[in-house]
């Protein structure tokens, strides 16, 4: 019931607000918790005049919650990672930027400039890239890391004491790499035996914690922890003695893109935010700060030095491939979200 | 309406009927806007035929009342047995709500009677203080919690400290841990209803019992908790209530390992399964449950005052 009324009190303040940035000179920009230096978006404000005004969620799925229920024709741009810009392409939110309208266009990098889940870059642009995986503590286990039974079949000094990020999407692919099965398998021993599978290893799992999946590293409190590189990288940073793992069974690769939404209220200056995000300047400021990769032209040149240099930018010889997220058909999800009720039961 | 209060001729109370009723028009426009519109709507959500991803098509539906009752195995077409998971989850909510009740109670209930029994210029001292910490964001107490309950965490290290335990006891993560949680988030909520009805209460009553040979502990049971009968029952049910629907503290203290009902509902709408009115319907079954126990608990307790007078 809470949440419901949430929801509604939600769409009620979005719709009060929508009025209040329709005036000139404006962005509303729809993107993710500590993403973004504000010292950005201050500059973006200084050499354009334009206010920025920004909400922000913590997880694709309930960005596209709230756009469902109002958000489109709030927001000018939000920032999705690379499925839930093909999921929104598909639910009609994103509109189509024109050949020559974004005038940086040519700065993104090559291999980011056709990607699968918008092809032609039609209504994005990349933001960050990266990959998830998991980090050890060096202090609880000296073996072997690069492989998936870290997670899935865990030595008894690791059992009980594994943090998963609470995300269906990257438990379940991680899983799919596990198991050497696809990511939208309709074989049902195939998926009887990730239901099983997935059930003994809980066992030994302690957590699952998306928000806090740096500071468990960090505290001691797990030892092995499902995390984005970045995040890895902060952990380290801040004392954690962890490594990296690309496991031989493979990892997720993701990117977050700049989208331009439908009826964007500001659409002209939604253009000129994306133009600013593609001068390899202003993305390289973001890359100092959320520590993963720009996918423009020429960034190297405003890096931290220190960056290039990571472990956990660095897959190493023997790494399996870095997969995306796939999208399942409706059907399917379905038996992949009994699955994951099953888990948490 | 205005009209009303002009023809009733000699009754003034009358005219103070009417215009009490006017004056509490803008309350009640403000409940139907934000208490009855979104509960009706949630009914309605309830029975329509889920969108995927999220959304809902204006199409009558059972299927979301149906997936809560009946099980049919992993790729929907087993023939329909009786559905344990949700009914679980629920369990274990109640369950967990219950006994952060129950220690808020024990806690609560002391410290209301310290506070009424303070003299009168340092009651609402005490209140105040009591009120401190709820300035403070409820996200930010309950990670605050989980930093002094962890295994390297200051309460393991006093303990350890002190020699009455010699390896760190592992309580974040735990049902525990989400209990502790809850009854923190809520104490006050037990503290005030008690303490209003412990200060109304007449204290020369138990020194008549005294008077009369009843015992300290004759003179709690029978004289003084029925007179404040109605405060503790007020602050069982605002702990409980919350701690039903609450998914910070078992997200961030128990480790989200298992569903509460705040977390499946939450799942429904914000997590992958984007299934509204699942979610809608998992709501009005937890409303329907709180009526049932408010109504019966209502109930026993006009009967044991009946009895009592």
């Amino acid at each position: 019931m809470k949440h419901m009324m949430k929801s509604s009190v939600a769409a009620f303040a979005l719709a009060l607000g929508a009025n209040a940035a329709a005036a000139e000179g404006e962005l509303v920009l729809y993107h993710w918790f500590e993403y973004i230096p504000q010292e950005l978006l201050d500059k973006f404000t200084n050499e354009t005049g334009i206010t920025v005004t920004m909400d922000t969620y913590d997880s694709n799925e309930s960005m596209l919650a709230s756009l469902k229920a109002g958000g489109i024709g709030t927001y000018d741009v939000s920032v999705p990672g690379d499925y839930m810009v093909s999921i929104m392409a598909g639910e009609g939110m994103l509109d189509t930027i024109a050949d020559g309208e974004l005038k940086n266009k040519g700065n993104i990098a090559e291999e980011w400039s056709d990607p699968s889940f918008d092809p032609g870059r039609q209504s994005s642009i990349p933001y960050q890239w990266g990959s998830t995986s998991f980090a050890v503590s060096r202090d609880a286990y000296d073996g072997d890391i690069q492989t998936t039974d870290i997670l899935f079949n865990p030595p008894a000094e690791l059992q009980g004491r594994i943090n998963m990020l609470d995300s269906q999407g990257e438990v379940m692919a991680m899983a799919a790499l596990h198991m050497g099965i696809p990511q939208c398998s309709t074989d049902r021993e195939q998926l009887k035996a990730l239901n099983a599978m997935l059930q003994e290893a809980k066992a030994h799992w302690a957590s699952f914690n998306s928000d806090t999946a740096k500071e468990v590293l960090v505290s001691g409190d797990a030892a092995v922890g499902q995390i984005y590189d970045g995040f890895a990288a902060k952990a380290r940073e801040e004392g954690a003695n962890v490594e990296y793992a690309y496991p031989t069974q493979g990892y997720i690769a993701w990117m977050d893109n700049v989208v331009l939404l439908k009826d964007a209220p500001n659409r002209d200056n939604a253009l000129i935010f994306m133009d600013f995000l593609l001068e390899p300047e202003n993305i390289a400021t973001v890359t100092n700060f959320a520590q993963y990769n720009a996918g423009v032209n020429g960034v190297g040149d405003f890096l931290d030095p220190a960056l290039a240099a990571q472990p956990e930018k660095n897959p190493h010889a023997d790494a399996g491939p870095g997969v995306f997220i796939e999208v399942c058909d409706e059907e399917t999800q379905a038996v992949y979200d009994q699955i994951w009720t099953n888990l948490k039961k | 309406m205005a009209a009303g209060a002009a023809s009733g001729g000699s009754a003034t109370t009358d005219t103070y009927k009417e215009a009490r009723t006017w004056l509490l028009l803008p309350a009640w426009v403000t409940l139907a806007i934000l208490v009855l519109a979104p509960v009706i709507m949630m009914l309605i959500y309830s029975f329509l035929t889920k969108e995927f991803r999220g959304g809902v098509i204006w199409e009558f539906s059972l299927a979301a009342y149906d997936q809560f009752f009946f099980d049919r195995g992993l790729f929907g077409d087993d023939p329909a047995k009786i559905e344990w998971t949700y009914i679980t989850i629920f369990w274990r909510s109640i369950w967990q709500a219950g006994a952060a009740t129950l220690l808020s109670l024990v806690i609560g209930f002391p410290t209301a009677y310290f506070i009424a029994t303070r003299s009168e210029n340092m009651r609402p001292v005490w209140v105040f203080l009591i009120t401190i910490p709820y300035w403070v964001n409820l996200l930010i107490r309950t990670v605050s919690m989980k930093f002094l309950l962890r295994d390297q965490g200051p309460l393991n290290d006093f303990l350890m400290n002190i020699g009455l335990i010699d390896s760190p006891l592992h309580i974040v993560n735990t049902n525990f841990a989400v209990q502790l949680g809850l009854f923190y988030s809520y104490l006050p909520f037990m503290v005030l209803p008690i303490y209003a009805a412990v200060e109304r209460y007449n204290f020369a009553l138990s020194e008549a019992a005294a008077d009369l040979y009843a015992s300290k502990w004759t003179t709690l049971r029978r004289v003084l908790l029925p007179a404040v009968k109605p405060g503790v029952f007020a602050g069982c049910i605002l702990v409980f209530v919350p701690s039903m629907g609450s998914f910070l503290a078992p997200d961030l203290l128990g480790g989200a390992k298992n569903f509460m009902i705040g977390s499946l509902i939450e799942e429904q709408f914000k997590g992958n399964a984007g299934n509204w009115p699942f979610g809608a319907a998992a709501s009005m079954i937890l409303l329907t449950m709180v009526l049932i126990i408010l109504m019966f608990s209502t109930r026993q307790q006009a009967k044991a005052d009946k009895a009592g007078g």
